[in-house]
């Protein structure tokens, strides 16, 4: 979890987390370029229509805006790609524009991961985990619930250390 | 001043608010509700990209939750799509109306 030490902002991550980070993070570059589908739910909501009821008003925001959106997420997964350390773990220091792209890009990766599970308003974590795991504890849900926990938890810790 | 014939000027009439033509009315960004932004991160982003004060920005972030959605900035149509970009640059679900 990161802290606040002088003007960067430090974690240090067992290697299973890097794996983790890299794994959401390519993931995100990946929806981005390969095969960039509107029809994708997750592609809709990282991507909102502007205009709801007006799919020509939509259409023109998007000409306008959405190269320069798309390249500015994956920029901000990048940044969380160019800091992460090799193989193995290690410590993470961050300034504060690349905490600041790590903050957007653990959001959309959330995000993503949000619309593929299925979280609703009022989804308890807790409890999704729990039935999964008593479902099938080798299960893929298992695995991606407790990485969205995880991604919740990094990313709160970041925002406490970048407003403290 | 004696003796001078006052101007013969009509009243301007103020036109009411729902006489204006919709298209000079302004417009509105409006960011809605969902399930998996933490609701700090809100808040920092309304003070971020808005330079809102904490309580104000928290208030937002609340009628959001609460409500559904909320009002966070109005203005030209150029301005508030502007904003809307930068918001989902943010990740949040941001849409332009008119107000």
């Amino acid at each position: 979890m990161f802290r606040r030490r002088g003007d960067r902002y430090v974690a240090t991550f067992a290697v299973d987390e890097v794996r983790v980070l890299r794994k959401v993070a390519s993931e995100v570059v990946g929806l981005l370029t390969d095969g960039f589908d509107h029809s994708d739910p997750v592609v809709c909501r990282l991507f909102p229509e502007a205009y709801p009821e007006d799919a020509v008003g939509t259409a023109e925001f998007r000409r306008y805006t959405e190269g320069d959106l798309k390249t500015a997420k994956i920029d901000q997964a990048g940044a969380i790609l160019a800091a992460l350390p090799g193989d193995s773990g290690g410590e993470v220091r961050l300034d504060a524009e690349a905490a600041e792209a790590w903050l957007r890009a653990l959001n959309d990766a959330r995000l993503a991961m949000g619309v593929r599970l299925e979280i609703k308003d009022g989804t308890d974590l807790g409890a999704e985990l729990d039935d999964a795991v008593a479902d099938d504890p080798s299960s893929s849900r298992v695995f991606q619930l407790s990485v969205y926990a995880y991604l919740g938890y990094l990313q709160e810790s970041l925002l406490n250390a970048l407003i403290d | 001043m004696g003796g001078m014939a006052a101007p013969q000027v009509a009243p301007v009439e103020t036109p009411d608010t729902d006489e204006v033509p919709a298209a000079d009315r302004p417009w509105v960004t409006i960011v809605w509700d969902d399930p998996v932004n933490l609701m700090t991160y809100v808040t920092w982003v309304f003070q971020k990209l808005f330079g809102y004060s904490r309580e104000k920005a928290e208030q937002l972030m609340l009628d959001v939750h609460h409500k559904g959605k909320a009002v966070v900035s109005s203005g030209a149509r150029e301005r508030m799509e502007h904003d809307a970009s930068q918001l989902h640059a943010y990740g949040l679900w941001a849409t332009v109306d008119r107000s």
